[in-house]
């Protein structure tokens, strides 16, 4: 059992934690905190996989901008807790199955082909920011500029929706 | 040297639970993080096989990722709070219009 | 122009003036349609005698021209638009031309004030046109279109009032019956053309009369046999013979120029025709010829029988059609064809004129048709009754009018002909004897007697001369008609039986130049004058001074009501098949399987349409739900070759 195992199976079982929390929880606030949870727990695996840049741009953006702006919209539309509704049969009994169904394929998938996938190598091999950013303002520049345009785009957008009625 | 099937297997258990969350609840910005719940189940996977393949476009994806996640957040909240405005509630069960 | 080179041209000139009358009459004065309808009549009568003066000229040798090709199949099969003309057809072309146009001059009287003048003209040139492609046919399939053809304009002049239901009715009777013949004519032709490969007459014939093929026994039904009775069964149909001679009388509905044409002179005497035409195949068929002459003989009676009482006067002209008409083919069942043409030749001159005067005095008497509200006319409408007087004479059978001469060569046929002649014979003279009398009884019930009729109410006057004038002719021929065949023993030649001599003679019954023969002919021909003054008689004392109509009982009830066959063929035939049709056909067959499978399809369809609705419950979380399983099975179908071992099958290699 080396370090990097146990570090991955503590935080694969945080994030698994976290996912399921947000399932059970009653109140969105505590839906989305537990969200909040299981994308660190992602930034500690984007960390044992060697991504560092990736990581950080997890924290930065997913966990302290996105989820941010979901609690602020949580608190801004008070709502309180869930209401027990159930009116559709179809959700109540395919629901589980479902899921378990889409990650047994996915699963099965992958592993059945994967008998040619090295293992990750963690040796000290991380990606460097240098590597990646080169990739992206050469190879990638064209659609790093349409991403640019859509960021105004939904700015935009956003600004209009949320408008109050004049 | 965790295997890569590892963080795969992981990938694919979150985006069912994403599935899961996405079907039972009812609030609708819960809904919403389960979306994104499932947009960073398939980033992990991304990085996984990007360090897998020992090349870094796996990675540059994953940013682009997390940018139009961002902008897929920001108008879908601003619609949630028009709606919320309308119809006074967050429950998706009482979007039924269109029922018969 | 050499007509025969051109023989389409007999053809075309009728169906040119149906045509023109058809489409334009509508809009023209009585005048113009005249015009049109008696002159393309004329025109063809005209060119028929064109014709047969050419036919003459080329020494009365056989002229078959093939026109052009209607199917060709297999590169052997070939059926043409082909005509003919030798000496049968000379009889028959000049018989139909004639009185044919002798009864359109008449009908542009008789129809004078009748709504659609122009309609009746068209349909009478088109029955002309059919009724001439019938006698010009070369080979079995044109004959037959000529067939259907006059079966067509016979429905459409019956029932050419056809807003009386009866009179619709009747043509539709007429056509349906004609049917039911016409299936066993085709049977027939069938049966024929598998024998010897072809329908062309001359081909027929010609291969019937090989060695090798078998000369059929009496009591033997062989292939020629039954052939020869399918077609029969058509000639039954079309000539009204039993069992199939029910539309006639019901056919009287129509206008009397339509029951003076076509149910006396010309397509009731097709089936004669055809018959005469085949005897190459009937000679071969002894039981055929002997069904031929029984039936004839038994239909000649029969008919008589109906005719004694009728109260109507076209009723007992149309049963003296039907009888005589069994005369014919009493004629043609004993092989003496010859003679069988001679009388459809003279009847058709007196029964034309006794239909024509009938139709004068119905005019005259404003409409009326029943015989006992007429009575005493004969010296109002003089003209019409001295014209029926000498039709009468002459089918009585009186010398020297036609009706003697041939009906006396069809008795002496009779008579000489094996088996059971002597049997045919007796019950020939009988019919005879009443064809006598119940044609006296309408000449004295109509014209003499005591007048039965308002005198005040119906002003009685002679029709117009184009009326009476085709009478004469028609009357004239009816005298002179018979002396194309003076029997031997009167010291005359008989012209016509010489005439037909190389169509017929091979199989003409011989022996009328023997001696005895001779001898046996006087005796004869004296009986058969003695009958016809037996009939004239016992009429002249039940009717000639007053006549009372009675009450109708027993004997006289059922033939009154014709035996009762239309009520039988009702009972038995007609009424299980409408039973059949509405309650299988029309309740099972159409309204619960067609109807039912159609309807099921629209059915079927809103079930499935139901169904697939189920998923837009406009329940957003089921919407949720179908987005999933939308992308299990994008997903399962994209990675179908990976998961497929993973449920079973063989183990294949992985993505990469």
């Amino acid at each position: 059992m080396t370090a990097p195992l146990i570090i991955f199976f503590v935080l694969a079982a945080l994030a698994i934690f976290g996912a399921v929390s947000l399932i059970l929880q009653k109140h969105p606030i505590h839906s989305a905190l537990s969200l909040i949870v299981v994308m660190v727990a992602l930034a500690g695996l984007y960390l044992l996989l060697g991504s560092e840049f990736v990581a950080a741009v997890q924290i930065i953006v997913y966990g302290g901008a996105i989820m941010v702006l979901f609690v602020f919209v949580i608190m801004l539309l008070n709502d309180g807790e869930e209401e027990r509704t159930n009116f559709s049969k179809l959700a109540t009994f395919a629901g589980l199955p479902l899921g378990v169904a889409i990650a047994g394929f996915i699963a099965a998938a992958v592993t059945s082909s994967s008998g040619s996938m090295p293992a990750a190598t963690a040796n000290g091999s991380l990606t460097s920011t240098k590597d990646l950013s080169m990739l992206i303002f050469t190879d990638f520049v064209y659609p790093f500029e349409l991403t640019s345009f859509l960021i105004l785009v939904a700015i935009l957008g956003a600004i209009v929706l949320a408008q109050r009625e004049n | 040297m965790v295997p890569t099937n590892y963080y795969v297997i992981l990938s694919a258990v979150l985006f069912g639970l994403g599935i899961v969350a996405f079907i039972f609840k009812r609030n609708i910005i819960t809904i919403f993080m389960a979306i994104e719940l499932m947009l960073n189940a398939v980033n992990l996977a991304f990085v996984a096989f990007s360090r897998a393949m020992k090349s870094p476009d796996g990675e540059v994806f994953v940013l682009f990722v997390i940018v139009v996640a961002a902008a897929e957040a920001a108008v879908g909240l601003g619609i949630i709070i028009l709606t919320a405005r309308n119809r006074k509630s967050l429950n998706v069960e009482r979007a039924n219009l269109l029922k018969l | 122009m050499p007509i025969l080179e051109n023989l389409w041209i007999i053809l075309l000139l009728p169906l040119i003036g149906s045509a023109i009358n058809g489409l334009f009459g509508s809009k023209w004065p009585n005048k113009i349609v005249n015009t049109v309808a008696l002159g393309s009549t004329g025109l063809s009568f005209v060119c028929a005698i064109e014709a047969v003066r050419e036919f003459f000229g080329n020494g009365q040798q056989l002229f078959r021209k093939e026109f052009f090709d209607w199917i060709v199949a297999y590169n052997d099969i070939r059926i043409g638009f082909d005509l003919q003309v030798d000496q049968l057809t000379v009889v028959m072309l000049l018989v139909v031309t004639g009185v044919g146009f002798i009864i359109h001059i008449y009908a542009t009287g008789y129809m004078a004030h009748e709504g659609g003048y122009y309609r009746f003209f068209s349909y009478l040139n088109l029955f002309m046109f059919f009724m001439l492609i019938l006698v010009l046919a070369a080979n079995y399939v044109l004959l037959f279109v000529g067939w259907e053809g006059v079966g067509l304009c016979s429905y459409l002049l019956i029932g050419f009032y056809f807003l009386k239901k009866s009179a619709s009715d009747a043509g539709k009777k007429a056509f349906i019956v004609n049917r039911i013949g016409d299936f066993g004519f085709m049977l027939g032709m069938f049966l024929l053309f598998r024998t010897f490969h072809s329908l062309d007459f001359q081909t027929v014939f010609a291969a019937a009369s090989q060695p090798s093929v078998a000369h059929e026994a009496m009591g033997q039904f062989g292939t020629l046999t039954i052939a020869c009775l399918l077609i029969f069964m058509g000639a039954t149909g079309k000539s009204a013979q039993i069992p199939l001679y029910v539309w006639l009388p019901d056919a009287m509905e129509g206008p009397t120029p339509v029951s003076a044409l076509i149910h006396a002179a010309t397509m009731v005497t097709a089936g004669v025709y055809v018959v005469a035409r085949s005897h190459v195949l009937f000679t071969h068929a002894p039981t055929a010829m002997y069904v031929v002459a029984i039936i004839g003989c038994a239909t000649a009676f029969f008919a008589a029988t109906i005719g004694l009482v009728q109260s109507d006067i076209k009723k007992v002209l149309a049963y003296s059609t039907v009888s005589q008409l069994g005369y014919m083919f009493l004629a043609c069942g004993v092989g003496a064809f010859g003679a069988g043409i001679f009388h459809l030749m003279t009847h058709a001159f007196f029964k034309a004129l006794l239909f024509l005067s009938a139709g004068s005095v119905i005019h005259a008497m404003g409409g009326e048709q029943d015989m006992w509200k007429m009575g005493g006319l004969w010296k109002k409408i003089s003209i019409t009754f001295y014209c029926m007087l000498a039709g009468t004479i002459a089918i009585a059978g009186f010398p020297p009018f036609a009706g003697f001469f041939s009906k006396d060569a069809i008795l002496f046929g009779a008579f000489n002909s094996e088996p059971g002649g002597k049997v045919l014979y007796g019950v020939g003279l009988l019919a005879a004897i009443f064809t006598s009398f119940y044609m006296f009884r309408l000449i004295f019930l109509t014209f003499f007697s005591q007048v039965r009729y308002d005198e005040h109410k119906v002003h009685v006057h002679e029709s117009p001369k184009s009326m009476t004038v085709p009478l004469m002719i028609l009357a004239l021929l009816s005298l002179v008609g018979g002396w194309f065949a003076l029997p031997p023993f009167w010291g005359g030649k008989n012209y016509f039986a010489d005439f037909l001599a190389p169509i017929f003679g091979a199989d003409e019954v011989a022996g009328v130049e023997a001696a005895s023969a001779h001898q046996l002919e006087l005796v004869l021909s004296g009986v058969a004058v003695l009958a016809a003054f037996i009939g004239f008689i016992v009429a002249w004392r039940m009717y000639a001074k007053s006549a009372k109509e009675g009450t109708s009982t027993g004997l006289h009830k059922v033939l009154y009501n014709k035996y009762y066959v239309d009520e039988f063929y009702q009972a038995a035939i007609v009424g299980p098949l409408m039973w059949f049709s509405t309650n299988v056909l029309w309740k099972v067959v159409d309204v619960g399987v067609i109807d039912g499978t159609v309807n099921g399809v629209a059915h079927g369809a809103e079930a499935v349409g139901d169904t697939v609705r189920q998923t837009q419950s406009g329940n957003t979380r089921s919407y949720a739900v179908w987005v999933v399983i939308g992308a299990i099975l994008v997903f399962a179908i994209i990675f179908w070759p990976i998961l497929r071992p993973v449920f079973g099958g063989t183990v294949s290699g992985g993505v990469r």
